[in-house]
């Protein structure tokens, strides 16, 4: 993976702790972006895989969230919808350099056409 | 958990030392057969080889449990009763969704739908019952169902999803489950129903005719004495038309007329048939290599439709089939009718066809009680019970020992309690008493004996009980014989759990512990409580965070700093989430009065911003539809600058107030209700609660405000205004209990206060007035509210200083810019770069 192939979103701290903001990608679904208690960020399309909730207004516990529409948690590791629910919301790859956030170019073209 | 034809073990499980076990092979994948497979296996896990074959693409599950499944108590999940695990773990092969269709005695096979066979040394038939259906025109026509299984229960939620009328055809047990269910569920329904009285072949007529007056009152429509002359619809179904003429239109018919032994497949293979298949007392049928268990069976000229039974039954067949014979000696049957609320027991023979039977009867009218006990030679032979069932479970094990009651006689009606205590209603000593093979949980089969060796065997809570034993798993309804039954065996070991409902999963807390000791330890955030009261998890779920964050507010006016990541949705956005994501925007209307400012505000927005949709609420204000949370600061800023502030209508808070015009205007009005209804919720918006609350002012008794089902209502009158608290129009409608009345509006909006900072303060969060009233008592509410002059005062002043902080427009804080990245997305990105990039 070469250095072109992560794009930066922002500062790290525009996003609060336990809370999400929001990517828009161009001609494709919106990217959330999600801040744990233990400081690690997660990236997932903001779509739940029930009835497509927006998954970054959703209440974010332990490394997962909860829709705020239906109440489904979905993995922010995996994007897999936990308990007794079923269905998948892809997730990004996205890492954290020098304060700033990064996503994975390719895979959120992919992940968001 | 659907899945079709599909194998769950390897199709050839050899011993190890290669030598293959004899294969059973069960025929019915419902509740006989997966039970007598279980008992079997209790027995010798290893003896047979066991392949199941079932007709419905599912798992076992509970069918006695659809009714609550249709109800919407339980889900499917909840009533399965072995999962995937369970035949694998016992390596059993599971063929589900493919029914047997043939039998070859001669070359011992079976040959299923899609073609397959396969070979048994045994075969056991658990093909249960099939409904019967009446033959009257229009039969078959879509719309026209039964209620026996999974795909019965769906069809019925489609159905009722579309609203409109429904028909149940019988007005027995099955029949008014469904009609409940369908009822619950939003649909207009009428129950036909050939006999005089309901379920006559259980109940009375004094208790058949208790059931009907209750199910009237919740709405539904019962015709008895009404015969079915057709079913008509071009179609689809579209009314049932009895012998009488009358044509009742409805777009879902359920036929719940009865069951009728399946016995086709075992007929076909020439086994001896009657009314069911015939068995003798170790379930063999006239095949010694064929045998029959459940519904489909005829033993002794009886065949049997209920639960308990089969559990007799299963223990009998896997008795012989260890060659450790016990035999079956036939089934006393017992009734109970899951309809929540209504409760019905009924046992043995009330009919009053044994010759010197004799009736003791209690009747309670206006409790709703009726209960009678039929006793023949000094011997219990039948028993009714209706409202109060506790004692249905003593009776019928007296009845099923055949003791002896007549040291007992003249207290028996009265109950156990009574009759053995001697008045001293003790409910532990009457558990006690029972004898080991009582039944606890009809659901499930399982006696008094098998609960305590659970529990002696290291189950010390409800939860592991239902896990290991399935007593109290499914229903529910004996839950409390298994938790005294605890109590019993564990003594003081047993720490009591009814009581103590948690939060949620991270804590063992329930909430009132919560926020006892927040105060008590004067805990100040979130975390600091999740530390001191030892959560299970870092930073808590969806369920208690919203929860500690409210709580702390309550406790802390002014002092604690609320958390938005705490909070729902709704609440962190000031606005609704609707189901594609955009939000709607509700500005007060004090007391639903408004002027040509506000509205010409509103309607500017709408245009502004292409509200798709703008809609005049129940609670006489305007819900502009279709904001993104992008443009909400800035329809918040239009909004203020006419002077309306944030109606909080997300909020766990104070919604709106109701008013009528009163006598400002109408010929009736006693008081100026419009007036007060804007001076209440000057004083109470903004304020947060454990869940939404809603107030009302009616300007005369008439009550056009509806305030009887706020949470808190005040009806004026010519002498002052009456003060009504606790009402609910939602899913469960409950007026009001009124709690006083005064004489000045002063009062009345001192006694608002205070009521609301008792709600605030000891309430569960997420629990509304009626259901927390309901719990505490309304005595409660009135010594605290009422009789101690002092302590209202002091509420009133908790809760005017909370106002003080919580009364600034949380919109006006946003529209200048707060919170702002609460509305803006972080970044962008923009697959040009990419490119470029690349």
């Amino acid at each position: 993976m070469y250095v072109g192939d992560w794009i930066d979103v922002g500062p790290l701290a525009a996003i609060p702790v336990r809370g999400s903001r929001t990517v828009p990608v161009a001609g494709g679904d919106e990217v959330a972006l999600f801040r744990t208690g233990d400081n690690q960020v997660f990236a997932l399309v903001n779509r739940c895989p029930h009835k497509h909730g927006p998954l970054s207004q959703g209440i974010i516990h332990g490394h997962s969230v909860s829709c705020p529409l239906h109440n489904w948690r979905i993995s922010l590791v995996t994007g897999e919808a936990l308990g007794e629910d079923k269905g998948c919301t892809p997730t990004i790859p996205v890492k954290v350099d020098g304060g700033r956030v990064l996503l994975c170019r390719t895979s959120t073209l992919k992940a968001a056409a | 958990m659907d899945f079709q034809g599909q194998s769950l073990a390897n199709d050839e499980m050899e011993e190890p030392g290669g030598e293959a076990r004899p294969r059973l092979i069960v025929i019915g994948n419902g509740m006989a057969g997966c039970r007598a497979v279980e008992e079997l296996l209790e027995r010798d896990a290893r003896r047979y080889q066991v392949t199941i074959f079932g007709a419905e693409p599912h798992v076992n599950y509970n069918r006695i449990m659809l009714s609550p499944v249709l109800a919407g108590e339980k889900t499917f999940e909840q009533i399965v009763i072995n999962d995937h695990a369970w035949y694998a773990d016992n390596g059993i092969e599971l063929v589900a969704g493919d029914p047997v269709v043939s039998i070859d005695r001669a070359a011992k096979t079976v040959t299923a739908r899609s073609g397959r066979t396969a070979r048994y040394d045994k075969l056991l038939i658990a093909t249960g019952s099939d409904p019967f259906i009446i033959p009257v025109p229009g039969k078959d026509l879509p719309g026209v169902i039964s209620f026996r299984d999974m795909k019965d229960v769906d069809t019925m939620l489609a159905a009722a999803a579309k609203g409109g009328e429904a028909v149940v055809i019988g007005g027995g047990l099955l029949g008014l489950e469904a009609a409940h269910g369908l009822s619950l569920r939003g649909m207009k329904v009428t129950v036909i129903h050939l006999m005089p009285t309901l379920m006559e072949r259980q109940l009375d007529e004094a208790a058949g005719w208790l059931l009907k007056s209750e199910l009237e009152a919740r709405g539904q429509t019962i015709l008895t004495g009404a015969d079915t002359a057709e079913i008509v619809g071009e179609t689809q179904v579209e009314g049932v038309r009895l012998k009488d003429g009358r044509l009742i239109p409805a777009s879902l018919v359920v036929m719940a007329v009865g069951i009728r032994p399946s016995v086709a497949l075992a007929r076909e293979a020439g086994l001896a048939v009657g009314r069911g298949i015939h068995v003798d007392d170790h379930m063999v049928t006239s095949d010694a290599n064929i045998l029959a268990v459940g519904e489909c069976v005829e033993h002794e000229g009886q065949v049997y439709g209920l639960v308990a039974p089969l559990w007799e039954m299963c223990r009998a067949l896997a008795d012989g089939l260890v060659e450790q014979p016990t035999g079956y000696r036939g089934s006393v049957t017992s009734t109970k009718l899951k309809v929540s609320g209504i409760d019905v027991f009924s046992a043995g023979d009330f009919s009053g066809s044994t010759c010197e039977a004799e009736d003791i009867v209690l009747r309670d009218a206006s409790r709703g009680i009726y209960k009678r006990v039929v006793v023949s030679n000094d011997r219990i032979v039948g028993a009714v019970l209706y409202g109060d069932t506790a004692d249905g479970n003593w009776y019928f094990d007296l009845l099923k020992k055949g003791e002896d009651i007549s040291s007992i006689r003249d207290f028996l009606i009265f109950g156990q309690a009574f009759a053995q205590g001697g008045g001293q209603a003790d409910p532990k000593a009457a558990v006690a008493a029972l004898s080991d093979d009582a039944e606890i949980c009809g659901c499930n089969g399982v006696s008094k004996g098998k609960v305590v060796a659970t529990i002696q065997g290291g189950a010390c809570t409800l939860d592991a009980v239902r896990a290991s034993c399935k007593a109290s798993a499914s229903c529910g309804s004996c839950t409390g014989l298994v938790e005294q039954l605890l109590e019993l065996t564990l003594g003081d070991e047993y720490a009591g759990e009814r009581d103590v409902k948690t939060v949620c999963k991270c804590t063992s807390f329930g909430h009132d512990d919560v926020r006892r000791e927040i105060v008590a330890q004067g805990m100040k955030s979130i975390p600091e409580v999740m530390q001191k009261m030892s959560w299970s998890t870092p930073d808590g779920c969806s369920s208690c965070r919203p929860a500690l964050n409210y709580y702390l507010l309550c406790a802390w006016p002014g002092e604690y700093v609320d958390d938005q990541q705490s909070r729902f949705v709704n609440e962190r956005m000031h606005a609704n989430i609707q189901k594609d994501g955009t939000y709607s925007v509700v500005p007060r209307m004090w007391g639903g009065v408004t002027n040509p400012r506000e509205l010409r505000a509103i309607a500017d927005v709408v245009e502004k911003y292409n509200a798709p949709m703008v809609k005049v609420t129940g609670g006489q204000r305007l819900d502009i539809f279709g904001i993104k949370k992008e443009d909400l600061p800035a329809v918040w800023a239009d909004l203020n600058a006419a002077g309306m502030v944030s109606g909080h209508a997300y909020g766990k808070s104070l919604r709106t107030v109701k008013t009528c015009v009163g006598s400002e205007w109408c010929r009736f009005g006693t008081q100026d209700s419009t007036g007060l209804g804007i001076q209440i919720e000057r004083m109470t918006w903004g304020s947060w609660m454990p869940h939404k609350f809603k107030i009302a002012v009616s300007g005369c008794p008439r009550n056009c405000a509806e305030a009887t089902i706020k949470d808190f209502g005040v009806v004026c009158v010519d002498s002052g205004y009456e003060l009504h608290v606790g009402g609910n129009g939602g899913i469960k409608v409950r007026a009001t209990d009124l709690l006083c009345k005064v004489s000045t509006e002063q009062q009345a909006l001192d006694y608002c206060a205070a009521f609301i900072q008792l709600y605030r303060e000891e309430a569960r969060y997420l629990e509304r007035t009626a259901p927390w009233i309901e719990r505490i008592g309304l005595d409660y509410i009135k010594q605290r509210i009422v009789e101690d002059e002092v302590g209202r005062e002091a509420l009133t002043g908790r809760f005017l200083y909370s106002q003080s902080f919580s009364q600034e427009d949380p919109w006006a804080q946003r529209a200048a810019g707060a919170e702002r990245e609460q509305h803006a997305h972080l970044g962008e990105f923009r697959p040009i770069e990419a490119i470029a990039a690349e």
